[in-house]
């Protein structure tokens, strides 16, 4: 059952191969086999979004997605959101809104907001608390987030 | 899937079945996934035939799709709030079924909608109406060696409308603490109802097609009395339990009160307003 199973995938625009079991998830597979760990595990049960990446297009919990599951897909993680010499709008307005504070939740909500803002330019509030209600942060109370999310949208009209 | 019968389980989105692994809720030597099967991945719908949800097809899909939307409102109303975006983006209904949990959220639409589950092994295909397709808590119908390949919904009758709702203390990210999905048709004065489904969930050790309600409901003209009563009736067959989400009483009563909003939803679905 320990057999290591060859993957090939794409991650943040680089052909990726590596080595896993079958019951690893993609979650351990970042951080623990290809040392990409920006990408956070919080509760490793699907609930609180700290692992989101973005899988074909959809952002999903990495921790709920096995390696094995990804070949031949296209990941996104946080480490592929920057540009090569500035960061992010959206990274950017999470600085100057100061929407963290132990940081452990911010991959993910970086990650699922920017999914949000390239398929959605105009979103609402209401849109954005909607769709980051699975990403659980115990520490800025989301108001920050949210505000921080609105302003990204803004700057990059 | 077949050599290995009660040792196998088949994988689509994952969101319950891999926690449940890690849990070790299961004794198995085999995970099959099944996402990349083309009969599990189709959405189709036709006049004659109705919608056919492949077993695989996350809800996000379902509830985006614009004709889910426009003729089946209901799954729509229950896909739409399973879990985060990124539950969403994996989670399927077919799952959900298969999972078999009492509150689980797409069933009791399903029941309402008149589902039936269509299943594939070595023998041939079968269909098993979705009411009778959860047997006990977390245990679904499915011998060892069959795989829940589609699900698939009757065409929407002129004059019909349906909906679910679901109880949760919070606003989005819960386990129901009750749900409820209803389906009706009314004549064509839009006044009296001709067919009805109720279907309940988390009030039982699977989710429950109300019959003597769906039955009552039948043959009366709709008013606030008439969808009160049904409600009321409804509420005679939950049987639930007192959890850390809810108590007894507190679950008998949401189904009156869901059933009696959900009915008039789907009057005003029906009527066309």
């Amino acid at each position: 059952m320990n057999e290591k199973i060859h993957v090939k995938t794409k991650i943040n625009d680089n052909d990726v191969e590596f080595l896993c079991e079958a019951r690893q998830s993609l979650l351990e597979v970042l951080r623990d086999v290809l040392d990409m760990t920006g990408t956070k595990e919080g509760c490793n049960d699907g609930n609180c979004g700290a692992c989101t990446v973005i899988l074909d297009g959809q952002i999903v919990d990495s921790c709920l997605v096995l390696a094995v599951e990804v070949s031949g897909k296209t990941i996104t993680t946080i480490e592929g959101i920057a540009g090569v010499d500035k960061l992010h709008p959206i990274q950017q307005a999470f600085l100057e809104q100061a929407a963290l504070q132990c940081g452990i939740c911010t991959p993910g909500f970086i990650v699922a907001s920017k999914a949000l803002l390239d398929r959605e330019p105009n979103v609402s509030e209401g849109r954005i608390r909607h769709w980051l209600a699975g990403n659980l942060c115990r520490c800025t109370g989301y108001d920050k987030i949210v505000r921080a999310v609105m302003a990204a949208q803004e700057n990059t009209k | 899937m077949d050599s290995y019968g009660s040792k196998a389980k088949a994988l689509a989105g994952g969101t319950d079945i891999l926690v449940q692994l890690r849990g070790n809720r299961f004794d198995i030597e085999m995970l099959v996934d099944v996402k990349s099967i083309p009969e599990l991945n189709e959405l189709s719908y036709t006049v004659s035939e109705g919608l056919s949800v492949g077993a695989a097809v996350p809800c996000i899909r379902i509830y985006e799709d614009s004709v889910v939307q426009q003729s089946y409102p209901c799954l729509v109303d229950a896909a739409f709030l399973i879990g985060g975006i990124q539950i969403q983006s994996r989670a399927t209904i077919g799952g959900n079924l298969c999972n078999a949990s009492p509150s689980g959220d797409t069933i009791p639409a399903l029941i309402a909608l008149e589902a039936e589950a269509v299943v594939f092994s070595k023998r041939g295909y079968r269909s098993i109406p979705v009411e009778d397709f959860c047997v006990g808590p977390g245990q679904n119908g499915l011998q060892d060696g069959e795989l829940l390949v589609s699900i698939k919904f009757p065409p929407p009758k002129l004059y019909s409308g349906a909906h679910f709702l679901r109880f949760i203390p919070r606003n989005e990210m819960d386990i129901a603490v009750a749900n409820v999905g209803v389906a009706l048709t009314l004549d064509s004065k839009k006044q009296t109802v001709e067919s009805a489904r109720i279907a309940l969930g988390a009030v039982g050790p699977t989710p429950l097609l109300a019959t003597k309600a769906s039955e009552f409901l039948v043959g009366k003209e709709i008013s606030d009395d008439s969808l009160y009563e049904t409600a009321e009736i409804a509420k005679q067959i939950a049987s639930p339990i007192t959890d850390m989400r809810g108590t007894i009483n507190q679950r008998i009563h949401l189904v009156g009160v869901l059933t009696r909003r959900a009915l008039q939803k789907a009057v005003e679905r029906a009527k066309g307003v």
